[in-house]
Formats: structure tokens, sequence, C-alpha cells
């Protein structure tokens, strides 16, 4: 009987074809629109709920001073704190979508977890690293222009490990050399992309703020992540009535209000997805009640030769669904595989997970069921004599 | 009781606000194995009793008993499960599936029943073999003539074996040599194989095939 369902989609290959066609475009789309949602969702998740981020209260573009650092490490329950300065270089001359930050030291062994160094450079020297630091950046400690550089990064360059770059510096004035002293890979589940230039917070301040350090953002480890929200309020507080108040909130919540930048986007992205599925609906069902009513007299020899409503029902609705579904299949797979890791818009790399994929398909299948209902529903209630009579 | 037994049949069709009576207390027997034609002038009924006694339409009122069974008091699942049993079906358009070939046409009753593809194949191809086209398997039915065509539609009804053909002008549509043909047919099934069978006809020449006539005339039997 399937092989009667697939025989009857090959009678109109042109049409069958124009269908699956626009469900995998529509389909596409869809999926592209998910991709843009993931690849925020990203954005947003790529924080940590245990870890807080402290900026100022005013404009993430305000800077703090840096000596509110050691005042939060006062605070009981802070385990570490590290400063974070967007640098914003352009290479080669031009903007890339390669993110470089000044960190101090303890960035390093508070993203143990989300970063792996896999491959270094040795120092010329004998260096003895913090105890808590991975050994393998005892070359970068060691040099004051080392940097480390995310694996995507280099692949996208093809630069190679020791060799020095060039930045020229935006809010920064200048041209910044550094020299490549490890490559890092984002770890499962890490915070962070491979799209990053990570170098000496004590070069910028030295070279770019006339060594009087300030920062963007302190990132705050805790001992106790569950007291997480407290000890938000308790920094919060320390700073209120200073020049520059402070405000914190979870590293993920930090991701977020950057989303949040986007406004409704997200929201309109999905009444845009929807939009598409339900014309493709409106198409698929079209194509399936023609395909039914020219075949109005076959329906009706099937039911005489025995075949009952309920089978005849199945045929067509199997029919539909297998036009949406290949067509589904096709357009997220697609997207999925043409759309990952490719850059689009204010998106670095897009993310497509395989929860929109998959939702891509389901809509796709869902929408063959639908489509296919109607024509179906005619079909299994068609009257053997009614349609017979007709021919004749 | 006789294998097909049709006692008071009553059709009324119904087209919009008038009541349309067709059949009108119609009673009829058939034997077991016999060959009846079923003559009578256009819109006296014959189709309409044909379909009534096929289970593809149902009886305003009264009985038909076809070997054994009320169908009138059947579901319409189990009506399409007693038809793929009981029945095969002759069309006076052919009316085979276009984009299947022959054999697929004649396999397709068999789709119904328990068995799988190669004894399918099997059986089909036994049926067309009894129909003479043992060399057309493949063929599609825009590739075949009409009496040829009519042939795999006698093969389609006779493939699962059915204890009943019924045939609604099957020469119709033919010309004088494939006509004769398909009426020859008919002989051999039924009185090779003993299938009963209801055959509507115009053609007098046609009813004389069969071992009995039966006129129909406005909804009532006539001598
Ligand atoms: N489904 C239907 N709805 C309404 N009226 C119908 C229907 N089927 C048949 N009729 C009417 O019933 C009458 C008998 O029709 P039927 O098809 O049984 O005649 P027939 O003897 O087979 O005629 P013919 O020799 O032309 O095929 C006709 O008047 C026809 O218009
Ligand atoms: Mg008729």
């Amino acid at each position: 009987m399937l092989q009667l369902v697939l025989i009857n989609l090959f009678r109109n290959p042109l049409r069958s074809a124009l269908t699956l066609g626009s469900v995998l475009v529509a389909l596409f789309l869809y999926s592209s629109l998910g991709a843009v949602l993931d690849s925020l969702q990203a954005t947003a998740d790529s924080g940590s709920r245990e870890r807080l981020a402290t900026r100022h209260a005013i404009a993430l573009t305000n800077f703090l001073p840096y000596d509110y650092k050691d005042r939060i490490l006062s605070i009981p329950g802070v385990k570490r704190v590290c400063t974070q300065v967007w640098f914003g270089g352009l290479i080669g001359g031009q903007r890339q979508r390669i993110t470089q930050f000044a960190v101090d030291d303890d960035f390093w062994p508070m993203y143990t977890k989300d970063l792996q160094i896999v491959e270094w450079s040795e120092p010329q020297v004998a260096m003895s690293v913090p105890p808590d630091h991975d050994p393998h950046l005892a070359a970068y400690h060691a040099e004051r222009t080392a940097c480390i550089v995310g694996r995507g990064v280099m692949k996208k360059k093809g630069w190679k490990l020791g060799q020095t770059i060039h930045l020229q510096g935006t809010r920064y004035r200048g041209g910044w050399d550094m020299t490549i002293r490890g490559v890092y890979v984002k770890l499962p589940g890490g915070s962070w992309n491979e799209d990053l230039i990570l170098f000496h917070n004590e070069y910028l301040v030295e070279k770019g703020m006339g060594g009087k350090p300030s920062t963007g953002v302190f990132k705050v480890e805790l001992s106790d992540p569950s007291q997480s929200a407290a000890i938000a309020t308790q920094i919060d507080a320390m700073f209120e009535n200073s020049d520059n108040a402070t405000k914190t909130e979870s590293e993920q919540a930090f991701g977020a209000g950057f989303i949040s930048m986007f406004g409704n986007v997200p929201f309109a992205l999905r009444v845009i997805g929807l939009a598409v599925v339900f014309t493709i609906l409106v198409i698929s069902a079209n194509t399936m009640v023609m395909a039914v009513r020219e075949r109005t007299s076959e329906i009706a020899v099937l039911k005489t030769l025995g075949f009952t409503d309920g089978a005849v029902f199945g045929m067509v609705v199997a029919e539909a669904a297998i036009l949406t579904t290949g067509g589904g299949i096709a357009g997220a797979l697609l997207a999925k595989f043409g759309l990952q890791g490719k850059p689009l818009a204010f998106i670095p790399a897009m993310t497509i997970t395989w929860a929109t994929v998959l939702t891509a398909i389901l809509i796709a299948i869902g929408l063959g069921m639908v489509s296919g209902f109607i024509p179906a529903w005619q079909a299994s209630r068609l009257r053997i004599v009614d349609a017979l009579r007709r021919v004749d | 009781m006789a294998w097909i037994e049709v006692s008071d049949l009553r059709k009324v069709y119904q087209r919009d606000q008038q009541q349309i009576p067709v059949l009108d207390g119609l009673s009829l027997k058939i034997e077991e194995g016999e060959f009846v034609a079923l003559m009578g002038p256009s819109g006296s009924g014959k189709t309409t009793l044909l379909n009534l006694i096929g289970g593809i339409d149902s009886p305003t009122s009264g009985d038909i008993s076809v070997a054994g069974t009320n169908i009138a008091r059947l579901s319409g699942a189990e009506l399409a499960r007693w038809r793929s049993n009981t029945i095969g079906y002759i069309f006076q358009l052919y009316n085979l599936m276009p984009v299947l070939t022959a054999l697929q046409n004649v396999e397709l009753p068999l789709l119904l029943h328990k068995m799988n593809g190669a004894e399918r194949r099997k059986r089909a191809t036994f049926a067309l073999e009894l129909v003479g086209l043992g060399d057309r398997l493949g063929h599609y039915p825009r590739q075949l003539s009409g009496g040829q065509e009519q042939r795999v539609a006698i093969a389609r009804a006779l493939v699962s074996d059915p204890k009943v053909l019924l045939a609604d002008e099957p020469t119709g549509d033919l010309d004088r040599k494939s006509g004769e043909e398909v009426l020859q047919l008919l002989e051999r099934l039924n009185t090779e194989f003993k299938k009963t069978i209801v055959m509507v006809t115009h053609d007098p020449h046609a009813a004389e095939s069969a071992d009995r006539m039966v006129h129909l005339d406005k909804g009532v039997l006539s001598a």
C-alpha cells in the first residue's frame, strides 16, 4: 500500500516537486529564523548562573576603578574576581568578527572548566605559574605582549603558534603587537566561543590607559553559588554612594541583557516563521485537494475492491505527509549544515540546535497531516456510487 | 436459501427535495453457479440493483443475502471486508489505475489479504495468464487495447477468487471482436471455475452467453 502511495506521488512529478520545493524553502526559512534565535540564545546562555558580573550602573561602556576588585574580594563568599575589558581592535585594518579582551591573571583559573589550552609555547626560561593556573600558560605569563587565541580564529586567519599579530587600536590608540603563546578550545558547556583573542590586562593598562587601570566588567566567582543573589546585592550596596555605582547580576543575565538590546526581534521572527508555515499549509493542502479530486473514480474503485474508508484516509494523509516531511527534512538539514558556523549580520557564528532542526521536521510532518486531513476526509467519505456515476 | 436472494428490495434516491424511486419491492433469486444476464431500458435500475447486490450501495428497505450473508445489515467496514472476499466487480469503463501496470492492477485486491509479495505476484500472474495476457504483465493501461484493458479488469476481479462476479455492461465499450472475447472469458469462468455471474447488458447477443435473462423495467422484474 505504501508502494501505491509512492506511485501516486510520482503521477504528477512537477506538482509534487513544486510542493516539496515550497515546503523545503519554507522550512529552510523557518530553521534559519530559528537559527537566529538559537544564536541569540547561545549568546545569552554563554554565561554561568553561578558567577556574577559587575558593571557600571549607568552603561556597559562606562568604566569602573580597578581597585573595586579588592573591595569585592573582601566580601565573604567571594572566591575570585577577574577583570575583562573589550578592546575592539582592527585586524588587517578591518573590523573582524573576532573579539579581543584584555583580562587579568585571575581570568584563567576562573574559566578552567570553560576553556582548555590545547597548543602552547614553551617558556624561554623555566617559569613557575601560580598554583591554580594551567601550567601550559607559562610562556604567556612570562611575556607581557603574549596572547591566547581561540582555535576558531587560528583556523580562520591561518595563524601559527608563536606568530606575532598586529592589531590596530580603535578606542585605544596605536598599533598593538602580540605574540600567540597558546591556543584554546571551548570545553563542552563552557562559556565563550572560539573566536576570541585574550591578552594581558597589564599591557592594555600600560600602553592604553596611561598606567591608570580601570575595567569594564568584573567577573565574580563565589564559593557558594546559592548565595549569588545576596552577594550581588551586597556588592551593589557597597558602591551605591560612590561616583561609580555598580550593577551586579548573574553572568547569564548579563548575556541576556545584551540580547534584550534586540528588543522584539525574536518575537517578530517567530511570527514571521509561523506565517510562512501557515502559507505552506494552505499550498500543500491545495495540492492534496487537487490530487484527490482528480482521482475520485480511482478512489471509488479502490473502495469497491474492499479498501475501507480508513485505509483510503490513511493513504491520502500518508501521501501528504511524505511530501511535506521530505521537504521539511531537506529544508531543515540544509539550514543546519548550510548555516552552522557561518556569520550573519551581528551574529559571528550561527548556531542551529538539533532541537530547532527537529522542531522544523515535526512541523513538516504536522503540516502534512493537517494539509492531508481535509482531502483525506473527503476521500474517505466519498460514496462509491456517486463517484462512479460522475464518470459515466 | 438461494445463493443470491433479494427480497422486497426498495431503493429510493433523494435528490434535493425530490424522491426518485428506482427499485420498488423487487425480489430475485439466483442459484450458485448461475450466469444471469440483467437487461432492461436505460434508467430502469440495472446498475442500481447490481450495486446493491455487490454491497457498494445500501437499500432503502428490504434484504439482500449473498452466499449466506445478509449484507443489508453490515456496517461500512464489514461490507468492505465482505466485498474483498466475496465480490469481483467488472466495470463498463474498465476503471484500471492508469499509473499501475497490468500486474500491479491485478495485485491490488490482494493487498487486502494476508500474503507476501511473491505469493501476490504469483497469483496475479496466474490470473493474467488465465485471461490471455500473460505477455502483458508490465504494460500500462494506456499501452493496451480496450479489450485487453477489460480482460485485465476481469483478472483483477477474479484474482482473490471471489464467489460472485458482477459485471456492468462489460462489453458496452468494446468492438464486436473484443466483446466476444470478453463474453467467452466470462462463460469459461462460469463453466470451468463455477463462478456465479450477474451481468448487466443492453446487447441481446451478449445476453445469450448467459443461462438466464432477467428483465428489469421501471424498477420491477418482468418475465
Ligand atoms: N446516486 C444517484 N442519485 C440520484 N439518482 C440516481 C442515482 N443513481 C441512479 N439514479 C437514478 O436512478 C435511476 C436508475 O439508474 P441506474 O443507473 O440504475 O439505471 P440503469 O438501468 O443502469 O441505466 P443505464 O442502462 O443507462 O446504465 C435513474 O433514473 C438514475 O437517474
Ligand atoms: Mg447502468
